[in-house]
């Protein structure tokens, strides 16, 4: 049986470059200032995964991601690098999941993919930082978890050798398979786009997308049908939606503050000879330094 | 109302970690407040005598296991137990660190209870809540709050229906306090007949664990930089200046994504948590992030070429200027007038 391995794959707008745009005026965030990025761990979790498929040859790689019609766009790029095929978990009833909502979610269509070996997520997403997903995730489908992998060491049809990174070491472990893996940002950088793969898959739709097009596809996915990207919905993961969405998430956010600094008087300085001397001198006289 | 449950690291020399003896001072006072007992969980190895530490943070109760198969930590056992527990006990509130073993199992556990569970709180209060929607009221929730998405706004999550209310806090928000040196709680054993094989088939094969080399966390001065340092030859400067004041060096996130330094220097929400006497900010803008981290260094010096960085509305002094014009000149000062 060829080895499956779902990588767990989100968008994620840029937080790393929160301009001053990134705010609106009432305090909520500008979504459409920061760029939709491919979450910068995931495409670490992707590289591990590509590398599994280079050394076992009969191993497919599916993307899994969560959010809207655009969220799309990630299973083309992991397409482009060379993950085999996708899909996109998107219905308004998700909207406003938190963590145990959206492992939920993920976790019933990891299942619907069964039987696999792996599910490779990354270790957290730049937009909230929880790193809950993986875990979450790995309870629901009841297997076990590798957090914070770094290397791949050795891998066959039924276990796993994983690297770890820890805060003050590393730690080699070995598990069974299947084992959901959490990968850290020390791992290997993803490989880039290979030119071959993006003109095989450029014109990679959803059915939602399709609809959008002005072009009409139809001739061309007739003739190849795996550029077709799947798109499940709720019904379709025959999820409970009690568990999903706002109702299905246990943590509210009770209240949003902008934060207003008191500001302290501050002595303001400029970088003079004079100044900083002054500002030592004080320092070294009130043994703050010295 | 049930009790407060705080998870206890332990550290490779049988010592329970800082960052556990933090959440069981928050604990107790959080208890306090809301009148219930403070509850403890240990699991590991080779522990007689650990409810020694463990007591005089005012713990009421100390769950331990201890089995040769529960050290070093593996998620599985660990989280067995600790369900096994919460689900027995129902817990009000439950705290773990957001250290690599805390990020780990806090989020299984939440899983299984179905419970809600906020990462990197820097703060924790006890508070009420109306639901609008239902017309309901909640007295006593534990408020989460944490600096939340794109970094200017300060939220506050609550779990209204579920337990235990489960929240992750970095190692440094908390402040380790000893509540009485004589306090006695009693210790119960843990039931480990529920362990199953299944459990531990992740096997811990190598391990290699360091003692960190940098210590910011208790530097009476910090000469932070961040993404306006510009480069890691710039840094070098810091590292003077750190050097001839006795001072640690710690950085933005910025400037540990823009790889100036290592990780293990990082201020802030997702990083360590500093009370210095005295911050010099170089190049650091001061997001809400970064300044969870610091705000209560005792005097804050930010040198800025940006008038308006808002860290300047934090800071004691403002100096207006560049990194590379300001430090040699204060290095240059420090040596020619200190004994
Ligand atoms: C979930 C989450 C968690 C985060 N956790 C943390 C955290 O723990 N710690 C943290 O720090 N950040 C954290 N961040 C990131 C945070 O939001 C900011 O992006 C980051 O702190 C900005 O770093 P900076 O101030 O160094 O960079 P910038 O914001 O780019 O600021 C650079 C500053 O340098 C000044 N400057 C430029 N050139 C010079 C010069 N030559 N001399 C002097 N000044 C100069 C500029 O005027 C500017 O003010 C987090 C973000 C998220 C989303
Ligand atoms: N909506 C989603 N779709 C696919 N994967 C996700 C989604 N949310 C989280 N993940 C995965 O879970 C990891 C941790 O996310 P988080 O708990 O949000 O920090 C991410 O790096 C992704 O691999």
């Amino acid at each position: 049986m060829s080895f499956k391995i779902i990588v767990l794959a989100k968008q994620v707008p840029d937080t790393r470059n929160v301009g001053k745009d990134a705010m609106k005026a009432d305090g909520t965030v500008n979504r459409a200032a920061l760029p939709a990025i491919f979450n910068p761990e995931d495409l670490n979790a992707l590289e591990l995964a590509l590398r599994i498929k280079d050394k076992l040859v009969d191993c497919e790689v599916i993307v899994l991601t969560m959010g809207p019609f655009r969220a799309a766009e990630i299973i083309r790029e992991a397409m482009y690098r060379g993950a085999d095929k996708g899909y996109l978990i998107t219905d308004r009833k998700f909207a406003g999941s938190d963590t145990l909502a959206t492992s939920y979610a993920i976790s019933l269509a990891v299942k619907k993919l069964e039987p696999y070996h792996l599910v490779i997520s990354g270790r957290q997403a730049i937009d909230g930082d929880t790193a809950q997903v993986g875990p979450q995730t790995a309870e629901k489908l009841n297997i076990p978890q590798i957090t914070y992998a770094e290397e791949i060491i050795d891998v066959d049809q039924t276990s796993i050798t994983v690297k770890r990174r820890l805060e003050r070491g590393v730690e080699v472990v070995k598990s069974k398979l299947p084992v959901a893996i959490t990968v850290h940002s020390s791992a290997p950088d993803c490989r880039q786009r290979v030119t071959k793969l993006l003109m095989k898959y450029k014109h990679c739709r959803t059915v939602t997308e399709l609809q959008n097009e002005t072009k009409d596809y139809t001739e061309l996915y007739n003739l190849r049908p795996y550029l077709q990207l799947n798109e499940w919905t709720v019904d379709d993961l025959h999820a409970d939606v009690s568990m999903l969405g706002l109702s299905g998430s246990p943590t509210k956010v009770k209240k949003i503050e902008n934060v207003v600094f008191a500001s302290k008087d501050s002595k303001v300085l400029s970088s003079s000879d004079a100044d900083i001397d002054g500002l030592m001198k004080e320092l070294l006289s009130s043994h703050v330094i010295g | 109302m049930n009790n407060i449950f705080v998870y206890c690291e332990i550290t490779d020399d049988r010592t329970i970690a800082d960052v556990s003896l933090e959440l069981l001072s928050k604990g107790r006072k959080l208890a306090n407040e809301l009148k219930v007992k403070l509850e403890a969980i240990v699991i590991g190895s080779e522990l007689k005598g650990i409810e020694k530490d463990i007591f005089p943070y005012g713990v009421d109760r100390l769950h331990v296991a201890d089995d040769s198969r529960l050290y070093p930590y593996t998620t599985l056992p660990h989280a067995a137990l600790i369900i096994d527990l919460f689900k027995k006990e129902n817990p009000e509130i439950a705290l773990f660190g957001a250290t690599s073993i805390g990020r780990d199992i806090a989020p299984r556990v939440a899983s299984a209870m179905r419970c809600g569970l906020t990462a990197d709180c820097t703060s924790l209060e006890i508070g009420d809540h109306f639901e609008n929607k239902s017309q309901t009221e909640y007295k006593n929730l534990l408020y989460q709050i944490r600096p939340a998405f794109g970094g200017n706004i300060i939220a506050t999550i609550i779990n209204p229906e579920t337990r235990p209310q489960m929240a992750t806090v970095r190692e440094g928000v908390m402040k380790k306090e000893i509540t009485d040196t004589k306090y006695k709680g009693v210790v119960e054993q843990l039931d480990l007949t529920i362990l199953k094989d299944d459990d531990f088939v992740v096997q811990i094969i190598e391990r290699h664990i360091e003692q960190s080399k940098i210590n910011i966390k208790n530097a009476q001065v910090i000469i932070a930089g961040g993404y306006g340092v510009g480069s890691k030859e710039n840094f070098n400067m810091l590292y003077d200046l750190a050097d001839v004041l006795g001072a640690q060096v710690g950085a933005s996130r910025a400037a540990v994504d823009a790889g100036f330094v290592e990780h293990e220097r990082q201020i802030g929400q997702t990083g360590i948590t500093v009370r210095p006497k005295l911050y010099i900010a170089c190049g650091i803008s001061g997001a809400v992030q970064h300044r969870a981290g610091m705000d209560q260094s005792a005097q804050i010096i930010s040198i800025n070429t940006d008038v308006n960085a808002p860290i300047n509305n934090i800071a004691d002094y403002t100096i207006i200027g560049s990194i590379t014009d300001v430090l040699p000149k204060m290095i240059k000062y420090y040596k020619a007038n200190s004994k």
